[in-house]
């Protein structure tokens, strides 16, 4: 027989055993189906970096028109709850007990001074800055308007592609990235294991199947499971979390298909070192985890050391996020992330080559 | 026996010559040669761990040799195994085919991965369904199995290409008796149709079914031949059969003789292995005027005729002093 011929006998005769045993695994299709959509429920709804009724403590020592005025603009931006102290003391105590997150006070000289303090609670780094600018953006606004009283510059702030800088359309469309790093990354290593463990591997290598055929047929099926996860959460993303999806699917399907290449690379790479699938499990978290915080999901890539940045170009995960985050909001074409592409391709290749050189 | 005699001036179907293996400093065989007519079942024993597994991964390709040569069906195993494979089937002592697919997936699969398609595929299934009985439970999944059809089944995926040399890796361990018997059967069956059959076990009962053998022990073949061959092997430890109501006192009294190497209880019987180097004819007669003597009756007593066991024990031993 013609060797072409016979291989694609034999691959197709893999594929459907694949297949077979995704389907049939009620823990594979508990592992395709619920992580994804559990991940996406609680970056949805939960991850966000939104202020939203923060409990502020107000100070007014004061008591003017002026500062009346600006506490009652602040309240109704419905963004800050609050609450009234006579004094600094008192709302330091209310700090300490985690009652409040700022304070805002007008000193009795508010008049002559013009200036509002804001303390936060800096315990938590990240509200507090964020609550810290909500609310001096606030102040400033309502005293221009109400009061008059104009800032030296005055700035003009917008935000293309995510009008209201809402968390959802950053995180949703990462969401996508992480999902298939680590569904196909886990369910690439823990077959291949699984398959040594039970010995099905070598009694498949005294057949005339290649080694090469045997890991073709594992990756066209960890692949689809990964597509079809990226289907999935862009159909919620888009008709449940209203998140735009501006660019077009060809754009999304190339860099997820170069995006696989290092993901399957990454888990043949681990199955190669792994005995059991526990130690393939915890070997797989320990390579996703730095991946994911290296690759700017939740953190920018542009606040880390210089040295940590020059380590993020070695993250598959980055250039991915880069280009679904384009698709879905900037709705950029293809050409526009040609660099994204390249650079998968090339550690893409890297790890699947590195990955062939070890399974043995 | 198989009703064909295996053909001895065939090209062996299995020739492995000076065959070594080492794993860091333990050497798990150690030169081995081995040949097998086509047509022909031969049988590789030895305890567990006496290094038949190695050698069979070995025979068919799956693991390399640190030495030596070998050829299957006309191929350079060590260097070429990949062009082997089609020509080979290979049971493991291991349940190794899919747990989570059904009996005919599995076959399926394998036929697949041999590259039967059409009606050639379907004629080759119904044949492995029907032959080894399998037929009755095709649509279930193979992990809940009874053991006997498991190992019917991992047969059934080592015959659909029709291979020239089969080999099984310990394929009655934990099977009943009626089922090991049926698997003899089998074995025999193809053994006609002109496949050599290589097949290793630890029961010494199974050797008397082969039609040559080898004994392993540490590593190495140290003792080779007919069944018969080797049952005529003189015993250099001689057993006595005997007979007697009086097998309990026999039996105490026999520990006390200097030329007793063991006592076996056997049947009603007593088995009793002398010291090497003890003449049994003189050993009888010493007994007979024993029994006399102290008034125990002797129903019977001879020389036993060597059963296999007694043969390799013998080797064994041999070789351990």
């Amino acid at each position: 027989m013609n060797p072409v011929a016979a291989s694609l006998i034999r691959l197709r005769a893999l594929l459907g055993k694949e297949f077979r045993q995704l389907l049939r695994d009620p823990r594979l299709r508990f592992f395709m189906l619920v992580p994804p959509l559990f991940q996406l429920m609680v970056f949805g709804y939960a991850a966000s970096f939104d202020v939203r009724h923060a409990e502020i403590a107000a100070v007014d020592q004061a008591r003017t028109p002026t500062t009346r005025e600006l506490l009652a603009a602040t309240a109704a931006t419905g963004r800050f709850t609050l609450h009234y102290f006579p004094d600094i003391g008192a709302a330091t105590t209310a700090m300490d007990r985690g009652e409040i997150r700022a304070i805002l006070r007008f000193a009795p000289d508010f008049e002559e001074q013009l200036v509002a303090q804001i303390v936060s609670d800096g315990s938590d780094s990240n509200s507090a800055q964020m609550i810290t600018g909500q609310l001096s953006q606030t102040l400033q606004q309502s005293a221009r308007l109400s009061a008059g009283i104009e800032p030296p510059v005055q700035i003009e702030e917008r935000a293309w592609f995510n009008e209201n800088l809402d968390d959802r359309p950053y995180f949703v469309p990462g969401i996508i990235a992480t999902i298939v790093l680590i569904t196909t990354v886990i369910l690439t290593a823990m077959t291949v294991v699984r398959e040594r463990e039970f010995g099905t591997l070598e009694r498949l290598l005294v057949t005339p199947v290649a080694r090469l055929e045997f890991l073709v047929g594992k990756m066209v099926a960890v692949a689809t499971v990964g597509l079809f996860d990226v289907a999935l959460i862009s159909i919620i993303a888009v008709a449940w979390f209203g998140v735009p999806f501006r660019g077009n699917v060809v754009g999304l399907l190339v860099g997820s298909l170069l995006f696989l290449m290092s993901s399957l690379g990454i888990g043949l790479l681990i199955s190669s070192y792994a005995e059991t699938q526990q130690q393939a499990m915890l070997l797989a978290f320990f390579i996703i985890m730095p991946m994911v915080v290296l690759s700017g999901f939740a953190f920018p890539i542009d606040n880390m050391p210089e040295g940590v940045q020059l380590l993020t170009w070695l993250d598959p995960l980055r250039y991915y996020l880069v280009v679904i985050r384009n698709v879905f909001l900037k709705g950029s074409g293809m050409g526009a992330h040609g660099f994204e592409y390249a650079m998968m391709a090339l550690l893409g290749s890297g790890a699947l080559l590195l990955s062939l050189a070890r399974v043995k | 026996m198989s009703a064909l005699k295996p053909d001895v001036d065939a090209t062996p179907v299995i020739l492995a010559e000076n065959l070594t293996r080492r794993f860091g400093d333990f050497t798990a065989v150690d030169h081995i040669h081995i040949t097998v007519q086509p047509g022909e079942v031969f049988g590789l024993l030895g305890a567990n761990g006496a290094g038949k597994t190695t050698a069979i991964r070995m025979l068919c390709g799956m693991l390399p040799p640190t030495a030596g040569w070998i050829r299957v069906a006309d191929v350079d195993m060590v260097r070429h195994a990949r062009r082997a494979r089609g020509l080979i089937g290979y049971v493991a002592q291991r349940f190794s085919l899919y747990g989570d697919l059904t009996v005919l997936e599995n076959l399926k699969l394998q036929a697949g991965l041999y590259g039967l398609t059409g009606a050639r595929q379907r004629e080759r299934l119904e044949w492995a369904l029907a032959h080894l009985e399998l037929i009755d439970r095709k649509d279930a999944m193979a992990e809940a199995l009874p053991l006997g059809y498991k190992r019917r089944l991992a047969l059934a995926a080592a015959l659909l290409h029709e291979p020239r040399v089969l080999f099984l890796d310990e394929p009655t361990s934990g099977v009943d008796p009626i089922a090991r018997q049926r698997f003899w059967e089998l074995i025999y069956e193809l053994a006609d149709g002109g496949i050599g059959i290589l097949v290793t076990t630890h029961y010494m009962d199974e050797a008397l079914f082969c039609d040559r053998l080898s004994l392993m022990q540490a590593g190495r073949i140290v003792a080779e031949g007919t069944p018969d061959e080797l049952l005529r092997r003189p015993l250099p430890t001689p057993i006595l059969e005997l007979d007697s109501p009086d097998a309990v006192a026999f039996e105490q009294l026999a520990q006390t003789w200097p030329e007793t190497r063991e006592i076996i209880p056997h049947a009603g019987q007593l088995r009793i292995r002398l010291h090497a180097g003890t003449e049994a004819s003189a050993m009888t007669a010493k007994i007979w005027a024993m029994a006399a003597e102290r008034g125990l009756t002797v129903g019977a007593l001879h020389p036993a005729a060597p059963e296999l066991e007694d043969v390799f024990v013998a080797v064994l031993e041999e070789n351990e002093t």
